[in-house]
Parts: C-alpha cells; sequence; structure tokens
C-alpha cells in the first residue's frame, strides 16, 4: 500500500512535445484516482511516467514515501492493466495470471496455488486451462485484473480499463472494479476520456489539459464546482451552458435579460464585469409563461432521451439546452421562459476562471496558475 | 473450381450454338483449349526432371532420358554399401542443424534489438545489409573468404564452413524476422517489464513464442539454403570424410569416367528426401505455405 506524490513532473517527447507539463498531484494510500480529460491530454502519459515505461525529464515520483524517479518499472512494485490486457497469447489462463510470481522465482506449486486463489475470488477458476482468445472481452479483462492481483503491487495503474468491452458490459465491469477496490484498498490510478466513468468510479478526479493539469476534486467537487470552463463543458453527461454577459446590480444580462447573480459569486464581481454564466441543463427549468428573471426563448430542436428529454432553445444569439420531464414535450417553435436558481449557477471571469470566494475554491492551487493558460481555448 | 467452370461455359456454349450464336462461344471454347494445352506443355518441361528423380533410381540401366524403368533396388543397394555416400549425409546434417542454430540465436537477438532499440539509419543499415549480401554472393566474395578461412585456422573444418553459411544468411534472416518482431504488440513486452522481466527473459518468454512461425520459415529456409550448397564446403573442406552430400555428389564416376548414373540418381533420391519432410512436418505443425521461402 502506498500514495503516490509527483513534484513539477515534465514529460517531454522529441520535438518539445510536453505530454506532460510540470505536475504535482498527490494521490492518497488506497484512492481509486481518475486522470480525466481528452484524447492527447497527457493523461495516458502521465499514467506511462507513474509506472516507469516513459522516463521523467523533470520532477520527481514518489511511491510510498520513496523516491522512484529512475527506478526500473519492474522495481517499483506497480501493476498495470493495459487497454488491449495484453494477455500472453501462447500461455494458458493460469501461467498468464501466475506470469509475474515465475519472474518472482516462486516456486511452481505456490504459484498456482495463488493464481486458483485470485481465479476464484473473481470467478473464473473454471477458465484455467483456456488460452486467451477463447475467452470473451469481460473474461479476458478479469484475466487481466487477476495476474494484477497476482502480483501483490502497492499500486494499481488502469489504461482505460472498460473502453474495450461494449456498453452493457461496461455498466456491469464498472461495478465490479469499484467493488474489487474497496476489496482490496490498493490505490489505483486509472486514465478515462469517459466523464460519466470517472465520476461513477473514482473516490477523486484529476481533469487535464495539454499536459496540464486543470483541477482536483471528488465527482461532487468538479461537477457543482468545476474551476474554470473547460472542466464545466467536459464533466457532465450534457455539457453545461457557457453563455457570456454582463453583471448588472444583482443579475447577470444575458441577450439583454437580467438573469439572477449566481450566489456564490455575490460580493466578487462589479458592474459591469464581463463573465460567462453557467448552468447546467438538469438544473433548468422551462416555463410555457412569462417567469420573474427568466430566460425567452424559441423551442428549436428537442431530443429524446429516454426519461428525460434534452430540449434546445434559442435566447437571442445562444443555443442553450434543458432537460426536462418526459411528460413535457414542447412543440418546435414555440415560446418558452427558461428559469434558474442562482445556487445551482455558476460564474467564470473572462479568462474561464470561476468567480468565488476564496475559501470556497477548494481545487488545488496549481488550478489557478494552469487557468491562466487555457484561457484562451475557454 | 476452375474445371466447373469450363464446363459451365462448355454447356453454355452448346445452348447457345442452337440458338444460332456458335461463333464467339466456340471460339471461347476453342481459345480455353489453347490455354489448356499450353499449361500441360509448361507443366511437363518443368515435370520431367522430377520424373527423372523418381524413375532413374529404379531403373538398372539408367540414363538421362525419361522412360519407365526395368525395376530393380540395385542401385540402392550399390550406394547404400558405399560408407562415404552415407557419411556424407551425416556431414550435410551437422552442417545443416549448426547452421540453422546460429542463425536462429543471433538472427532473433539481433532482430529483436532493431525492431526494439531506435538508432539513427535503422532502416539504411537493414537494407544495405540485405542489398550487400545478396550482391556479394558466393562466387564473388570467395576468394577474400578463402583467405579469411585460412588466417582464422578455419580451414577443412566443418565450424568454419558453419559460419561462413550463418553470416551469408543473417542478414536476410534478420530482415524477416524483425517482420515478425515489429509484429508483437509493445504492451506484452511492457507488461512483462513491469512485473519485473529483463530483456532477455522478455524475448525468450513473450516475443519468441509469439513470432514462432517466423522461426519455423527461418530454420526451413536456412536448413534448405545449406542442405543445397555445394560452393562453400566445396572450397572451404579438403578431407573426404567431413564432405557433405551436395560435394560428394560430385564425385560419383565410374572407372571409364562417365558419371555414375546408378549411384547418382538413387543418391539424388535419397538426398532430397529430409528436406521433403522437413517441408510436411513444418507446414502441417505450423500451417503456413511458401512462396519461394517466405512466408505468406
Amino acid at each position: 500500500m502506498a500514495g503516490i506524490t509527483t513534484e513539477h513532473l515534465v514529460k517531454e517527447y522529441p520535438g518539445g512535445v510536453r505530454g506532460v507539463d510540470g505536475l504535482d498531484v498527490e494521490i492518497n494510500d488506497g484512492e481509486f484516482f481518475a486522470l480525466l480529460g481528452p484524447s492527447g491530454c497527457g493523461k495516458t502519459t502521465l499514467l506511462r511516467t507513474i509506472a516507469g515505461l516513459e522516463k521523467a525529464t523533470d520532477g520527481k515520483i514518489r511511491i510510498g514515501g520513496k523516491d522512484v524517479t529512475n527506478l526500473e518499472p519492474g522495481r517499483r512494485h506497480i501493476a498495470m492493466v493495459f487497454q488491449d490486457y495484453a494477455l500472453f497469447p501462447h500461455m494458458t489462463v493460469e501461467d498468464n495470471v501466475a506470469y509475474p510470481l515465475k519472474i518472482q522465482k516462486v516456486g511452481k506449486q505456490d504459484r498456482r496455488a495463488r493464481a486458483k486463489e485470485v481465479a476464484t475470488s473473481l470467478a473464473f477458476d473454471a477458465l484455467m486451462k483456456r488460452r486467451p482468445a477463447q475467452l470473451s472481452g469481460g473474461q479476458q479483462q478479469r484475466v487481466a485484473l487477476a495476474r494484477a492481483i497476482a502480483s501483490n503491487p502497492d499500486v494499481f495503474l488502469f489504461d482505460e480499463p472498460l473502453s474495450n468491452l461494449d456498453a452493457r458490459l461496461r455498466l456491469e465491469a464498472r461495478t465490479f472494479l469499484k467493488r474489487l477496490q474497496l476489496d482490496l484498498g490498493v490505490t489505483t490510478v486509472f486514465v478515462t476520456h469517459d466523464q460519466a466513468e470517472a465520476l461513477a468510479l473514482a473516490d477523486r478526479i484529476a481533469i487535464m489539459k495539454s499536459g496540464k493539469l486543470q483541477q482536483i476534486g471528488s465527482p461532487r467537487e468538479v461537477f457543482h464546482r468545476p474551476a474554470n470552463t473547460f472542466v464545466a463543458s467536459f464533466i457532465g453527461s450534457t455539457p453545461m451552458n457557457l453563455v457570456e454577459g454582463t453583471v448588472d446590480g444583482s443579475t447577470v444580462l444575458i441577450a439583454g435579460t437580467p438573469v439572477p447573480l449566481p450566489s456564490s459569486a455575490v460580493d466578487h464581481v462589479i458592474d459591469g464585469q464581463k463573465v460567462t454564466w453557467g448552468a447546467r441543463p438538469e438544473y433548468l427549468q422551462l416555463h410555457a409563461g412569462t417567469q420573474p428573471y427568466g430566460l425567452p426563448g424559441t423551442v428549436t430542436v428537442s431530443e429524446n432521451l429516454g426519461a428525460a428529454m434534452l430540449v434546445s432553445i434559442e435566447v437571442g444569439d445562444h443555443l442553450l439546452k434543458v432537460i426536462v420531464n418526459e411528460d413535457i414535450e414542447p412543440d418546435l417553435g414555440t415560446q418558452v421562459w427558461i428559469a434558474s436558481e442562482p445556487h445551482r449557477t455558476l460564474l467564470f471571469d473572462e479568462d474561464g476562471a470561476r468567480i468565488a470566494a476564496p475559501s470556497e475554491q477548494i481545487s488545488h492551487p496549481q488550478t489557478l496558475l494552469a487557468n491562466k493558460d487555457s484561457a484562451i481555448t475557454a | 473450381m476452375t474445371s466447373l467452370k469450363v464446363e459451365k461455359t462448355s454447356s453454355a456454349a452448346e445452348r447457345e450454338s442452337k440458338n444460332g450464336l456458335a461463333t464467339p462461344a466456340v471460339r471461347k471454347f476453342l481459345g480455353r483449349i489453347g490455354t489448356t494445352v499450353f499449361v500441360a506443355l509448361v507443366l511437363a518441361f518443368f515435370a520431367i526432371p522430377i520424373l527423372w528423380l523418381v524413375f532413374a533410381p529404379f531403373d538398372a540401366h539408367p540414363s538421362m532420358n525419361v522412360k519407365l524403368p526395368e525395376f530393380t533396388l540395385k542401385n540402392f543397394a550399390v550406394l547404400f554399401g558405399d560408407s562415404s555416400a552415407l557419411s556424407s549425409l551425416r556431414n550435410s546434417v551437422v552442417l545443416a542443424a549448426g547452421t540453422m542454430v546460429i542463425v536462429l540465436i543471433f538472427g532473433s537477438i539481433a532482430s529483436y534489438a532493431l525492431s526494439r532499440v531506435r538508432i539513427p539509419g535503422r532502416e539504411f543499415l537493414l537494407y544495405s545489409l540485405l542489398l550487400l549480401s545478396s550482391i556479394i554472393t558466393g562466387t564473388a566474395a570467395m576468394v577474400p573468404i578463402f583467405l579469411l578461412m585460412v588466417r582464422l585456422n578455419l580451414i577443412d573444418s566443418q565450424l568454419g564452413v558453419i559460419l561462413v553459411l550463418s553470416a551469408g544468411m543473417l542478414p536476410t534472416v534478420i530482415f524477416i524476422l524483425k517482420d515478425f518482431m515489429d509484429s508483437t504488440p509493445k504492451s506484452y513486452e511492457e507488461s512483462a517489464r513491469l512485473y519485473g522481466a529483463k530483456p532477455l527473459r522478455i524475448l525468450w518468454d513473450v516475443v519468441i513464442p509469439i513470432a514462432r512461425p517466423g522461426l519455423a520459415t527461418i530454420s526451413v529456409w536456412a536448413v534448405v539454403q545449406v542442405w543445397g550448397n555445394f560452393l562453400m564446403p566445396f572450397i572451404l573442406l579438403t578431407s573426404p570424410d567431413k564432405t557433405p552430400a551436395a560435394v560428394i555428389m560430385y564425385t560419383f564416376y565410374t572407372q571409364g569416367g562417365q558419371p555414375n548414373l546408378a549411384l547418382i540418381s538413387a543418391f539424388s533420391l535419397v538426398f532430397s528426401f529430409p528436406v521433403i519432410l522437413m517441408y510436411f512436418f513444418v507446414s502441417r505443425r505450423y500451417g503456413f505455405r511458401f512462396h519461394g521461402g517466405i512466408k505468406s
């Protein structure tokens, strides 16, 4: 068991591209930690650098308090599950699971016993004599997990562990993975580009963009109090509505209409300040008649989500999305009013960073620096 | 498949001729006959030497012609009575096996390294090795190789022949094996590396088992190359008890100075047998086909 700390970690590829750019991350002992971001954000590079498969250009990595920056991957007491599982096709399931122990020079009898034990706990002991090619995707994943568990590591590293499974199996595997991690209590770092997966599995999530950290926090924190507009639009199954506006007293003017100032931003803005107003589609209400502080707009598209409807509404030049109950299906072209609640909306400054009291900023200090760099795209 | 098609077309031609559309269909039919005859002639041309190889050893009076034999096994009796013929086969096996082992060991290690380590000019190195080794073949390199072997004191030594033959084959072997090594997913090795396996261990445990069809191809190819090689053992070996089969055949003459066809034909058949057997064994075991020695 061990926590992981990175200190100003940099991984630069030949040609000057920085996959990981000055990261300070602290992963606690026993934590289920997600690295989340769009493809090419450096999350896999970070994972591989922690594993030792990539050599850090600068900075330090500690596992369990021990500096492992220049240590061979095989001596870091870690186990990694690859995206393609990397099961050896010429070995049986049993030999695959026992392989780490073979390298550790454990005797044949003990190896077999341990493989059997792990396989039984993951419920695939009937498949021991098969080859990986004779297994389904879900079974292969279990074998890959079992191989990682069999080596008794201090840390698990998972590279997109669920992305090779079909949608239904993925949900099942997700629950399985979470229970397994709770049972074992081993520090686990996993990489994903799927925000729903990260929210569902992780104790804490680090959101990355272009090699830089955007925010670290619990799923609840990153969902409700995103540090900047990038995190706000990345987290959530439907992205947050982000609309430009101007502060006017206790309201924000959006397309000429005032909406209530988000409560977290009260006292931290000045009149006439240019801001971005953010509201999740789930937290907006649709009304057929006029509302005080309601945004008037026209229904342009409505998409069925099963138990709910995703309605797109044109407000001035902006397109806002609202999730409504399945029973309300507004006709296209009708005039509606969108109501918002001050404590369910957020305000971002011109650089994209969230406006809130410093005490309430739960995010990592690094975040504020990172925000400035990402301001242009936000 | 083809014969089925021919039948179909011919029956179609008959039907069409009844309808008065004969000319193009008949022409097509005759064209097919022409092609078939041509192909049969070409096949016969290549089949005749093989037929000679099968018939002549069993002929009481073998000649250079292909004819149905006056059946006898006397030629084989003579062959197996000749101790130099049998020991030459043993020598061939030693040379072939030795070369195969050296080529497999060095070829797999070198191709693995070249596949995994990025060095500047790697592709250039590989291609120039391949090109040079195929341009400078036995005859051109004959004299320098002989001088080198004299200096190394490896003349009339089977080890010397094995080393020279291995060196000549290694560029091609590395080139082919590198392809197999390249196609082994990196994650397999990384996975083994994370559990603490060292490079040679990874090569042995993971890469070689996956590249096994490639290694089998190389083995067969190396054996066939050595088995049929005449020049190098002819130059480098002097004592008759070390000469391999391909060279000993050169000494089968009658007292009258004529080639001893009885002995040559019987020996040829015995000589070609191991290679054919090996082909069937490897083909059955690994399920791949040969196209000029390269994996399909």
